[in-house]
């Protein structure tokens, strides 16, 4: 892969941003700088404005006031496209029908599209990124199934295959252990903590459920009201009381062999 | 079986035409079909009619008229699915009744017989003119040319629209010239084809193709030869049964759609033995 990604830079600064869609104000006034090669968990309850930061990130979300500068580039004015080729996204799974024509291969072809550019065919070296990346998430087996016949961790799989097969800078991950059974959850999170180290990005995780926020964060930012409520260390933000006060509900944590386990605690 | 008459000039136009509108309503029904926009058919082939009502009535070519109104309805569809935050479905539904209504108050201020614009939503492949299968082969063309060219774009998009757009794809331009393409295959078929059939060779070919196959290049493939296989066999028995031929070709391609759903490999279902492998209770 790349070798050339400085670890020292700025991947991800927005200043003062506000999102809204119609009358509901999604992000008010977010800042957040994120460094390049930092692992980043976002957590919150629904609604919290988790989603709409990571779309600001990836360039879909229309920003109305602030700014936001994305791997160099601007998200106020230039190509917005250009950015996205370098952003590796992972939507929450979807309902895809099982008669979908399109194969698991193709898939994470999809991923290499981008690229390429119009015009142009996928060539041997595209052919060969695609098995890797399959080969990486061990869906080589798959790869000739119907997406639609595969389950729903498969399906994830299969979803961070194409994002990596962008050959990007930044992997954003929105909620992908949703709906996801234990065992399938556990396995995906210690894929994307391997990805991460080994393909050295920038990531962004997003959840609503504890749980699911992988270890090998090195910041969590928690996110109330589409405002950044609080962000730090694990350590010292994933607490009782913060984390009571920021779902509106007493939540115990239990360590359990040296992990933590987040509970809701009755009353 | 006398077949003398497949020599005549008529004919073999009609089998022409059979064969190009077969081909480009085919291979956009693929996009109708996995889109799930079956109903833009209707849609936009009212609008043909009405922008042919309108040239009529201002004494312009009723062509023209066609075609302004088809493409520009397609050129709506999409822009006001986003405005108005629809489906697209929804909004060819609003499209569809404003076209219908044009379409009768356009009727309602032209004086004579109306019989000749009726013909438009039965069309006449055993009359087609010259500049219909020219304006037919273009659109033919053109269709499976820009089909190959953006294979992998419309592949992207088809799959999931929000997915395209993330990896850098320009999706909604892909989508209306999806929705383009429909807009000229429709017009260009609705004088040779009619209406109302297009609306079964765009839907049928493609919903069996889709039936059999799990690889999109062999549904676009198996679509058009279901197309102009539906086209033929529907002529050929107009012919035999000396019954009118868009409806023979309408009920053509239905019998192919039915046999591709009897037949689909998508609806089997595994046999499974029940083990000893009873469930406990506990």
């Amino acid at each position: 892969m790349r070798n050339h990604r400085e670890m020292n830079g700025t991947a991800v600064s927005i200043e003062r941003a506000v999102v809204s869609y119609r009358e509901h104000v999604a992000l008010r006034d977010v800042s957040l700088e994120i460094k390049r090669g930092e692992f980043l968990g976002v957590i919150g309850p629904n609604g919290a404005g988790k989603t709409t930061l990571l779309s600001l990130i990836n360039g879909l979300g229309k920003l109305v006031q602030g700014r936001v500068w994305v791997l160099g580039h601007s998200i106020n004015h230039g190509s917005v496209n250009g950015i996205r080729k370098r952003v590796g996204y992972v939507a929450q799974a979807q309902n895809i029908d099982p008669r979908m024509p399109i194969t698991v291969k193709e898939v994470v072809m999809v991923g290499r599209y981008g690229q390429l550019g119009l015009f142009r065919r996928p060539n041997r070296a595209d052919r060969e990124i695609v098995d890797e990346m399959l080969e990486l998430v061990g869906m080589s087996h798959l790869s000739k199934r119907p997406i639609g016949h595969l389950s729903g961790g498969e399906q994830q799989r299969v979803a961070i295959a194409r994002a990596l097969a962008q050959e990007p800078d930044m992997f954003l991950l929105d909620e992908p252990t949703a709906s996801l059974d234990w065992r399938a959850q556990g396995e995906l999170l210690d894929l994307v903590r391997r990805i991460h180290e080994t393909q050295k990005l920038t990531t962004l995780f997003v959840t609503h459920d504890l749980n699911a926020l992988p270890e090998a964060c090195d910041r969590v930012v928690l996110m109330k009201n589409g405002k950044i409520w609080q962000q730090g260390v694990p350590e010292l933000v994933l607490k009782q009381d913060i984390l009571s006060q920021l779902y509106d509900a007493p939540i115990m944590i239990q360590e359990h062999e040296g992990r933590q386990i987040f509970l809701k605690a009755a009353g | 079986m006398d077949l003398s008459i497949f020599g005549y000039q008529f004919m073999q136009n009609a089998i022409l035409a059979a064969f190009l509108g077969g081909v480009a309503c085919a291979t956009v029904g693929v996009f109708v079909v996995l889109m799930g926009i079956s109903f833009i058919g209707v849609c936009l082939s009212h609008a043909a009619f009405a922008g042919a009502l309108l040239g009529v009535l201002l004494g312009f070519d009723p062509l023209l008229g066609a075609f302004l109104f088809s493409l520009g309805t397609a050129a709506i569809i999409g822009p006001l699915a986003s405005r108005g935050e629809l489906n697209l479905d929804t909004s060819i539904g609003v499209l569809f009744s404003l076209m219908l209504g044009l379409a009768f108050i356009f009727m309602g201020l032209m004086s004579g017989p109306k019989t000749e614009m009726l013909g438009l939503l039965w069309g006449s492949i055993l009359t087609v003119s010259n500049t219909d299968l020219l304006l037919l082969g273009i659109v033919a063309v053109g269709v499976v040319g820009l089909v190959l060219l953006f294979f992998k774009e419309i592949q992207a998009v088809i799959f999931n629209r929000e997915i395209a757009l993330a990896v850098g794809i320009p999706a909604s331009f892909i989508i209306y010239g999806i929705l383009f393409l429909t807009g000229s295959t429709i017009t260009v078929s609705l004088s040779p084809i009619g209406g109302l059939l297009i609306f079964s060779l765009i839907i049928n070919p493609a919903a069996a193709a889709y039936q059999l196959t799990y690889s999109l290049k062999k549904m676009f493939l198996l679509s058009a030869v279901f197309g102009v296989v539906s086209g033929w066999v529907g002529l050929l028995a107009s012919y035999l049964f000396n019954v009118p031929s868009g409806a023979a070709i309408i009920v053509t391609s239905s019998l192919v759609f039915g046999l591709a759903t009897l037949f689909s490999p998508k609806r089997k279902v595994k046999r499974w033995r029940a083990k000893d492998e009873p469930s406990r209770v506990l």
